[in-house]
């Protein structure tokens, strides 16, 4: 630490800060090449040390496991020794050809539009009214994102006992005289799914909330100030300023709940097992994977269905990214973002 | 998607009363209705574990008559709990730490650095957005069995670094370069280096970007259930998730004792949470902007 403090002279760093990719190929006096090009090895070795352990971090377990499932994807393999069995393309012929399969994308289709469905205007008008100034503001906020931080296991493990056919659920629904709304829930195939669809809700929705909610602090206050001065209602105010201003906020957590939707596991895996979920009609891609690959041994089948969850996903995180948030990202992904 | 959301979003909300700003009766009323249907279910567990297998079984959905604390006694004696919570914590802060250290410093390279592959290297953390843990987790599965390390927890702490970092460099390179070049410039002046400002300006000035990505990951890391899953086989080694669902199937007829524990499990992240709230919702702000 001491050393690199001392090394250059406060000119020559000083250089190096300024110093854009134009500026560096400026012709300078011979005298002070030498020291141009220290400072240029210099902010080398910088980069790679300070970079590097990221990087290789990443890429071995990001990028090799992402790079390997689809190289496996053309073998038949247990997973013991190197895989020797080429069978091209016939792991992905059975998934397309497999009606299970097809039941997965129905129901993981049925996740993500009424995800958003559900949760995207609720949790909207809830943040207008949180973004108030009411009374208990802080604390309203922890306690609507307690679902959130609470883990899926707990979640899974809570909600299954409770909608059991003899759970707190439908004790509750006999108390207040409901009694003929009592349903398995759980096991009934045409009501599991949107069970599901409640959980996943319940659970999700205080994310939106304070996401929006930090959309809006972002927003200045003067612009509502002033359209109040001019007459506007409050609803008014919040649909022609707030909620255009909002806009970005609301695309990017689309974007974030519909790949989640699309990688549902956790949740279905937990309370419906790996058996039950295809029976009770909850089944999805990741949890077909988990089941007809590692469960079953079949680890380049298993592969394969990554694989296409993947491209799935990137197919629609692409389109998503072309047409919806390509004016809010244009930024951020390429170039330094206003701020 | 986005137009109809906004517009039945506008249309439950238009002409319901003047501009006010302030809470009326109203916005309380929905406001404590969201929080009932919210921790409803969390007080179900909560109270669960304080009534008997008898009182769950006679009245599900009833209140704890009398109270019975013996359920949390025997979760709290047993050792089979502190070790999970222990390889729980244990994993959460390596990975808290881990992703941050390394995010921090590749996010410094990434906000204040010149260079040829910038962005590429921008947009490979960035494309790691794209790469959810589900999608790779059997060859990871593959991957960690040839490194030897199954059943350990540094097979479960690593990817999980890895698969952090794309929102740890998202919400960090922002707030990295909102920093001024003036203070970069003033440091060199006064003789730091470029590693001397990144230690004694950047690593204090980044602080709430820094607890955001913290936080996250701590929780994340916390809450993670598939990679566990995949990776700890072996009871001894188990996380929190894991155990609940262990002990949720061993003792699935003791209902009062499955919620017990599952309710104590749920309690670090929560105050973990609930301490550092205010830096996540100012930390989103900053990222949601950039």
């Amino acid at each position: 630490m001491n050393t690199t403090v001392k090394t250059p002279s406060p000119a020559s760093s000083a250089e190096a800060t300024t110093a854009g990719s134009g500026a560096r190929r400026a012709p300078l006096p011979a005298g002070r090449r030498g020291a141009r090009k220290a400072a240029d090895w210099r902010q080398r070795f910088e980069i790679a040390v300070l970079s590097g352990p990221a990087i290789v971090v990443f890429v071995a377990f990001v990028i090799v496991p992402v790079g390997m499932a689809a190289f496996y994807g053309f073998y038949k393999w247990q997973g013991y020794g190197p895989p020797t069995d080429f069978v091209g393309l016939d792991n992905y012929k059975i998934i397309f050809s497999d009606s299970a399969f097809h039941e997965v994308l129905s129901h993981n289709g049925f996740i993500v539009v009424l995800s958003l469905i559900v949760q995207g205007p609720v949790a909207i008008v809830l943040a207008l009214l949180l973004n108030q100034k009411i009374r208990g503001r802080g604390l309203i906020r922890v306690l609507i994102f307690v679902p959130y931080v609470i883990s899926e296991v707990i979640v899974g493990t809570g909600w299954s006992l409770m909608l059991q056919t003899n759970g707190a659920v439908n004790d509750l629904l006999a108390d207040i005289g409901l009694g003929a709304l009592k349903s398995d829930w759980l096991s009934d195939p045409k009501i599991a799914i949107w069970s599901l669809l409640v959980i996943i809700s319940w659970k999700y929705i205080g994310f939106a909330v304070i996401l929006f909610l930090a959309g809006l602090q972002s927003i200045p206050e003067e612009l509502s100030e002033a359209a109040a001065i001019d007459g506007a209602t409050y609803w008014q105010i919040q649909r022609s300023i707030t909620l255009p201003l909002l806009g970005p906020t609301i695309r990017i957590w689309a974007f974030l709940s519909v790949i989640g939707s699309l990688q549902l596991f956790d949740l279905v895996y937990i309370i419906w097992g790996q058996y039950i979920a295809s029976t009770a009609g909850t089944s999805t891609m990741a949890t077909y994977m988990v089941a007809n690959g590692r469960n079953s041994g079949n680890y380049g089948f298993g592969n394969a269905v990554a694989v296409v969850m993947f491209v799935i996903s990137l197919a629609i995180a692409l389109i998503y990214q072309r047409f919806v948030l390509s004016r809010d990202t244009a930024g951020a992904l390429t170039e330094r973002p206003k701020k | 998607m986005t137009a109809l959301t906004y517009r039945a979003g506008a249309q439950r909300s238009r002409g319901r009363r003047k501009a006010s700003g302030r809470g009326t009766p109203a916005t309380y009323f929905i406001a404590l209705l969201f929080i009932s249907v919210s921790l409803a279910p969390v007080l179900y567990i909560v109270l669960g574990g304080f009534r008997t297998n008898a009182q769950i079984t006679t009245n599900p959905a009833g209140l704890p008559g009398p109270w019975e604390i013996g359920n949390y006694v025997d979760v709290l004696s047993s050792s089979i709990f502190w070790r999970q919570l222990g390889n729980s914590a244990i994993a959460g802060f390596a990975t808290t730490i881990g992703v941050v250290v390394l995010g921090l410093m590749v996010s410094f390279v990434l906000a204040r650095y010149r260079f040829r592959g910038r962005g590429a290297m921008y947009a490979l953390f960035a494309a790691g957005l794209m790469f959810p843990i589900t999608v790779a987790i059997t060859p990871l599965y593959l991957l960690i069995k040839d490194l030897g390390l199954t059943n350990s927890l540094a097979g479960v702490i690593l990817p999980q670094i890895a698969f952090a970092l794309p929102t740890t460099v998202i919400i960090l390179v922002p707030f990295l370069r909102a920093i001024p070049d003036e203070l970069e410039e003033a440091a060199s002046i006064d003789g730091a280096s470029r590693l001397g400002f990144f230690f004694r300006m950047i690593v204090p000035l980044s602080l709430p970007g820094v607890v955001t990505t913290g936080i996250l990951a701590f929780i994340g890391s916390w809450n993670s259930y598939i990679l566990p899953l995949f990776i700890l086989n072996d009871e001894g080694s188990y996380t929190l998730p894991l155990g609940v669902q262990a002990f949720a199937s061993q003792y699935s007829v003791d209902t009062a004792k499955v919620l017990a524990f599952t309710s104590l499990s749920m309690i670090p992240a929560l105050i973990f949470f609930t301490i550092f709230q205010r830096r996540i919702v100012g930390g989103l702000t900053g990222a949601v902007k950039g």
